[in-house]
C-alpha cells in the first residue's frame, strides 16, 4: 500500500473513477496538461487525453453548467473549481439548478456531478482564496456536501461522491493537501456519504468538527489526554447529510459538546448542529453548546490568518470552560 | 426602430405572404405533408396561448407567459429537430415544447403549479422549463458536450431571448461552444423587449446575430414571423452541427404580442403604432395561411377546421389536466434526493400527520 498525501489520494481517487467508468469526465480550469494547480489531476491529462480531462476556459458559471449538461446527457462530470473563494460565479447553476433539477424532473433527469473545491485557509493564500462557505450550499435542498480529512477518507469519499446519484459537493481542505501521509489502497473502494469517522473515543467531550480542523482537534485531545480526560472526537467527514446518529449518540454519552469549525460563526453549521442536538439530546446536555469559528468578518488576508482561524489555543480554552461547567 | 429590425439576412416568405425568388424553390422542395405541419402547429400553439390566458384570467391556472407572435419561430425551428434532440427552453416555448412531445395537458399542469408538468414522455429530450434568464445556455451546450464525446448524433438546441443575451452565461456558453466546435444551435427569439426594456438598452450591438463573431460561431438573423425562413436556417444550422462543424447563432426577429407575462401591462411601455404594426401587418399565422391558400394547399374552409380542432384539442388537455388529482403534501418529498435524508424523513412524516425518529 502506498503512503499518499491528501491530494495524491484525491489524485487516486479520480484516476480510479476514471478507469472503472467510461461516462466520468474531469473539467475545469488547468486540471489538463498541467495537472492543476495544486497537481491534483496531475498526470491524468497524459493518461486519459484531452476528451477525459479538459482544461476549460475560465468561466466558474460555463463549467458548473456545461456539467449539469453533460449529467443530463448521460455522463459523470467531476468538475473542479480551483478555489472555493471563486465559486460564487456559479452559485446560481448550482443553486437553481444542480440542486433542484431532480426534484424538477421528478426523478428523470438528476444533475450527477461532483464539484470539487479546494477550500479554507492555512497555506497563506492570496486575498479572497480561502473561504469556507459550506453552510450555503448546506443550506440548499438537493445538494450534499463532504469534506475528507485524511487521505485514506479522501480517496474513498470522492470516489462515493462521483457514483452518488445526487450532486456532491467534494470540499478538500487545502491545509491539510500535504501535511499528512497515509497508507491508502491501490484498489477501488467507497467511504460511504453521510458517516462520520471516530477520530477518538472518550466519555468527557464530545467534539465535532470537520476538514482541516480535525488534526489541530486531536492535538488538542492529545494534551487532555493526559490529564486524564479524554474526548469523543468526530470528523464530520459528511456536513451533509449528517450522521445524526453518531452524533446524539456522542452527546448522550459525554452531555459536553464543542463544535469547531472554521468558517464564520453566525448561520454556519455549528449552529445547525447545536440545533440538532437540542432536539434530540437537551436532556443529557449538562454544559451549554460551545462553538469554536472563524470570526465574523470576511476572510482575512494572510498577515492576520492565523487570528481569525480557531487555533489550538482557543480550543483548548473553551474545552476548559464547558469541562469545569 | 421599426426599420433596424426589419433588417434581416433572410426571409423567403413576405409579410403579404408571396413567397421572395429565393423562397420560391425552397418552398417547392418542401413536402406537402410538412408544410400542413408548419400551419397545423401554429394554429395549435396560438390555441393553446389564448386559452391559456384566458384560463389565467378565470383563475384556473397561475401566471402565464404568452407566446403569441412567436408562432413561426418557435414552430419553424422546432420542426427542423429530430427526436434524439435536446431542447433547452425558457418558460415561453410552449409551441416548441408540443412539437417535441409534451402533451398539452401536461404543459397546461405546469402552469397549474404543478411540478409534474415538468415530466418529459419515454424518448422525449425537452428540460423543464427554465426560468432564471441564460443559464440553460451553458447546460445545453454542456448536453451538447456529451454528445459529442459519446459519438452521438444529436444536437442540443437553447432556446433564449433577447434580454439572456445580456447575461454572462450567455457569453460563457457561446464561448466554450465556439473553442470546443459543440453540436449546439443558441437559438435566440429577439422578441424586441425584456419585459419594459428594448433591445437597444440590452446591447449596444444593433443585432444579437453578430455578436457570434466574437466566438467564431455563423450568425443569422432571420425573419422569425416567416416560418419558411426559420425551418430553413434551423436546418442548416442542425445539419451543420450533425456534420461536427460546431456551433451556430440564429437570431430569429420577432414579437411578442402582448405582455412579457399575464402579470406584465406591455401598454406602459410600447406605442401603439409599433404595436399595431407587427400585430396588423407582420403576423406569422396570417401570412402562412394566405400563402397556403394562394398555393391551392388549403381552402379557406379547410383553414378554418384547422382553427376548430385545435380548438378541440386544447379544449380536451384542458379537461384531463382539471381532473388530475392532487399530490399530498408528502409528494414535496418524493424527488428531492436520490435516498433521503433522516430529517427530510421527519418533514415527511410531519407532512403526513405522523412522526418519525
Amino acid at each position: 500500500m502506498a503512503e499518499l498525501t491528501l491530494v495524491q489520494a484525491i489524485q487516486d481517487g479520480l484516476r480510479t473513477a476514471l478507469q472503472q467508468d467510461s461516462r466520468v469526465v474531469v473539467l475545469g480550469e488547468d486540471v489538463g496538461k498541467n495537472g492543476g494547480v495544486f497537481r491534483a489531476t496531475e498526470g491524468l491529462w497524459k493518461e486519459f487525453g484531452d476528451e477525459r480531462v479538459i482544461d476549460t476556459p475560465l468561466a466558474e458559471a460555463g463549467i458548473v453548467g456545461a456539467a449539469i449538461g453533460m449529467a443530463v446527457n448521460g455522463l459523470r462530470p467531476v468538475a473542479e473549481i480551483q478555489f472555493m473563494g471563486f465559486i460564487y460565479p456559479a452559485f446560481e447553476q448550482i443553486i437553481t439548478h444542480a440542486a433542484r433539477l431532480r426534484t424538477r424532473t421528478q426523478g428523470q433527469r438528476p444533475a450527477s456531478i461532483v464539484i470539487r473545491a479546494p477550500y479554507g485557509g492555512g497555506i497563506r493564500a492570496p486575498e479572497l482564496h480561502s473561504d469556507s462557505t459550506e453552510s450555503l450550499l448546506v443550506h440548499t435542498p438537493g445538494l450534499k456536501v463532504v469534506a475528507p480529512s485524511t487521505p485514506y477518507d479522501a480517496k474513498g469519499l470522492l470516489l462515493a461522491a462521483i457514483r452518488d446519484p445526487d450532486p456532491v459537493i467534494y470540499l478538500e481542505p487545502m491545509k491539510l493537501y500535504r501535511s499528512v501521509r497515509q497508507e491508502v489502497p491501490a484498489e477501488d473502494y467507497e467511504i460511504p456519504l453521510g458517516q462520520a469517522r471516530q477520530v477518538r473515543k472518550g466519555d468527557d467531550l464530545t467534539v465535532l468538527t470537520w476538514g482541516a480542523m480535525v488534526p489541530m482537534v486531536e492535538k488538542v485531545a492529545a494534551t487532555w489526554e493526559q490529564r486524564g480526560v479524554y474526548w469523543d472526537v468526530l470528523d464530520l467527514r459528511s456536513i451533509y447529510p449528517l450522521d445524526e446518529e453518531a452524533i446524539i449518540c456522542s452527546v448522550r454519552k459525554t452531555g459536553r459538546v464543542l463544535i469547531v469549525h472554521e468558517a464564520p460563526k453566525t448561520g454556519g453549521v455549528g449552529a445547525e448542529l447545536t440545533a440538532l442536538i437540542q432536539e434530540h439530546a437537551f436532556l443529557w446536555l449538562e454544559a451549554p453548546i460551545t462553538r469554536v469559528t472563524g470570526y465574523d468578518v470576511p476572510v482575512p488576508m494572510f498577515a492576520l490568518e492565523d487570528d481569525f482561524r480557531p487555533n489550538q489555543g482557543r480550543i483548548h480554552q473553551a474545552a476548559e470552560k464547558l469541562i469545569a461547567f | 426602430m421599426l426599420q433596424q429590425m426589419d433588417q434581416v439576412d433572410i426571409q423567403l416568405l413576405r409579410s403579404d405572404g408571396s413567397l421572395t425568388d429565393e423562397g420560391r424553390p425552397i418552398w417547392d422542395s418542401i413536402s406537402i405533408e410538412m408544410k400542413l405541419h408548419f400551419h397545423r402547429w401554429m394554429v395549435l400553439a396560438r390555441t393553446f396561448d389564448r386559452r391559456s390566458v384566458i384560463l389565467q384570467r378565470q383563475g384556473r391556472i397561475g401566471t402565464y407567459a404568452p407566446l403569441e407572435g412567436q408562432e413561426a419561430a418557435q414552430v419553424g425551428s422546432a420542426l427542423a429537430l429530430d427526436r434524439e434532440d435536446w431542447i433547452f427552453p425558457t418558460y415561453r416555448e410552449h409551441g416548441v415544447a408540443m412539437i417535441a412531445g409534451m402533451p398539452l395537458d401536461r404543459i397546461l399542469l405546469y402552469w397549474m403549479g404543478r411540478v409534474e408538468g415538468n415530466i418529459a414522455p419515454e424518448g422525449v429530450r425537452v428540460l423543464p422549463p427554465y426560468v432564471p434568464i441564460a443559464t440553460q445556455l451553458p447546460q445545453a451546450m454542456g448536453a451538447a458536450w456529451a454528445a459529442k464525446l459519446k459519438g452521438e448524433s444529436s444536437v442540443t438546441v437553447a432556446y433564449f431571448g433577447d434580454g439572456a443575451t445580456s447575461e454572462g452565461d450567455f457569453h460563457e456558453a457561446l464561448n466554450f461552444a465556439g473553442v470546443f466546435r459543440l453540436p449546439c444551435v443558441f437559438f435566440c427569439q429577439n422578441n424586441h423587449y425584456a419585459i419594459s426594456v428594448p433591445f437597444s438598452r440590452q446591447s449596444a450591438t444593433p443585432t444579437v446575430a453578430e455578436k457570434s463573431r466574437a466566438y467564431n460561431l455563423p450568425g443569422v438573423r432571420v425573419d422569425g414571423n416567416d416560418v419558411l425562413a426559420v425551418y430553413h436556417v434551423m436546418q442548416e444550422a442542425v445539419r451543420r452541427a450533425r456534420r461536427g462543424e460546431g456551433a451556430t447563432l440564429i437570431e430569429a426577429v420577432t414579437y411578442r404580442k402582448g405582455s412579457h407575462t399575464t402579470a406584465d401591462d406591455a401598454t406602459r411601455y410600447r406605442e401603439e403604432e409599433e404595436v399595431t404594426d407587427w400585430v396588423e401587418r407582420r403576423d406569422p399565422l396570417t401570412r402562412l395561411e394566405s400563402l397556403l391558400i394562394q398555393e391551392g394547399l388549403l381552402t379557406a374552409g379547410q383553414v378554418e377546421e384547422c382553427h376548430d380542432r385545435c380548438r378541440e384539442e386544447v379544449d380536451s388537455a384542458w379537461k384531463k389536466a382539471a381532473k388530475a388529482e392532487a399530490p399530498p403534501p408528502s409528494h414535496l418529498f418524493a424527488h428531492v434526493y436520490a435516498t433521503l435524508p433522516a430529517e427530510l424523513k421527519r418533514q415527511r412524516a410531519e407532512t403526513e400527520g405522523r412522526s418519525y425518529g
